[in-house]
């Protein structure tokens, strides 16, 4: 097995605070922000990352395409 | 490894129109997701409805036309036999396509058109402002039915892929919903198996995709995926409808 490590990442501009993500996320790990983003939304934030388990669930039901898990060497974290 | 989630290639940075909550964008990143995978990126054309998802040319960048009300599957019939060689898909919503454009559709299913058709059901007219649509449930309130929609004046909502699947031309009719990821993995099969009929120009498909409306049911984004698994689901039945090789309907 290579050193592979996932990237979870949140377009904060591009979410609208739906909390459909924090309701199927398994472990927990999101939760609605407290700060306002761009377009005056309040984005979802990972409350917990050191809970995420990177299923993928909140990308399969995030309607904005905001979040992203991707996948980093551990000697190439270049940023998206 | 392979277990990476990020935006498909063919869809755009922009940011969607569409209200929070709203499951347009997720049936839009399935569709491109599917036009990736397929790498038909070059080759597909979309027919843009009238509804809430008129702007989908800004968010999937293929080749869009954009139709007169419910008139989507007319235009489709015409590109494809312009062009066979064109993957055409139209996607509509239940006001544009179970209203306005039911006879196009169903003439189009009955000549078995090759073309792909992505049926949006939120069981409301959405850009309009909610108002009654022909698949809203029994006794939901709408804008042009306060009272909720009485079943004696204006009969029950119609189930289009059933309705469709009676029609003895061979085609592929299924209905998927998107309200739960388990869902939203058998609606991109779906999607993918509409797609490829079309590819093999085998016959008509058609997705119908269970979605909701937060906006003009009422209700927050999470409470509208409740309502949806309890009321629609158990009258929109999930599954294939019609598969080309069944050739018998329901």
């Amino acid at each position: 097995m290579d050193c592979m490590t996932y990237k979870f990442s949140i377009d904060v501009d591009r979410c609208k605070g739906c909390g459909l993500c924090v309701s199927v996320c398994p472990k927990k790990v999101l939760e609605i922000s407290d700060k306002v983003n761009k377009k005056g939304y309040f984005p979802v934030r990972q409350a917990h990352p050191e809970d995420c388990n990177f299923c993928g669930a909140c990308y399969l039901m995030c309607p904005d395409v905001a979040i992203s898990i991707t996948e980093t060497a551990e000697d190439d974290r270049e940023q998206e | 490894m392979g277990r990476i989630f990020r935006k498909p290639e063919v869809m755009t940075d922009e940011p969607t129109h569409y209200c929070p909550g709203c499951t347009h964008g997720l049936i839009h990143r399935l569709v491109a997701e599917v036009i990736d995978e397929l790498g038909i990126r070059g080759r597909t054309v979309g027919i843009a409805p009238v509804g809430c998802a008129v702007f989908i040319y800004n968010y999937i960048s293929v080749d869009f036309q954009e139709s007169a009300h419910g008139r989507a599957p007319a235009m489709a019939t015409g590109i494809k036999r312009v062009r066979p060689d064109l993957i055409v898909f139209t996607y509509q919503g239940d006001g544009d396509l179970a209203s306005i454009g039911i006879a196009e559709i169903i003439h189009a299913a009955n000549r078995g058109e090759k073309f792909t058709t992505i049926f949006v059901n939120n069981a409301v007219y959405g850009m309009t402002g909610g108002q009654m649509a022909p698949t809203t449930m029994p006794g939901q309130r709408t804008t042009t039915s306060p009272f909720g929609r009485k079943v004696e004046e204006v009969g029950m909502p119609i189930k289009i892929a059933e309705l469709l699947s009676t029609i003895e031309t061979p085609g592929y009719i299924t209905r998927q919903t998107v309200i739960k990821p388990k869902y939203i993995v058998q609606a991109k099969k779906a999607i993918k198996k509409a797609f490829k009929y079309q590819m093999e120009g085998r016959c008509f498909s058609l997705v119908e995709v269970v979605s909701i409306c937060p906006t003009n049911w009422g209700l927050t984004p999470v409470e509208a995926v409740k309502w949806a698994e309890e009321t629609m689901l158990s009258y929109y039945k999930l599954g294939d409808c019609k598969t080309p090789d069944s050739h018998k309907g329901v």
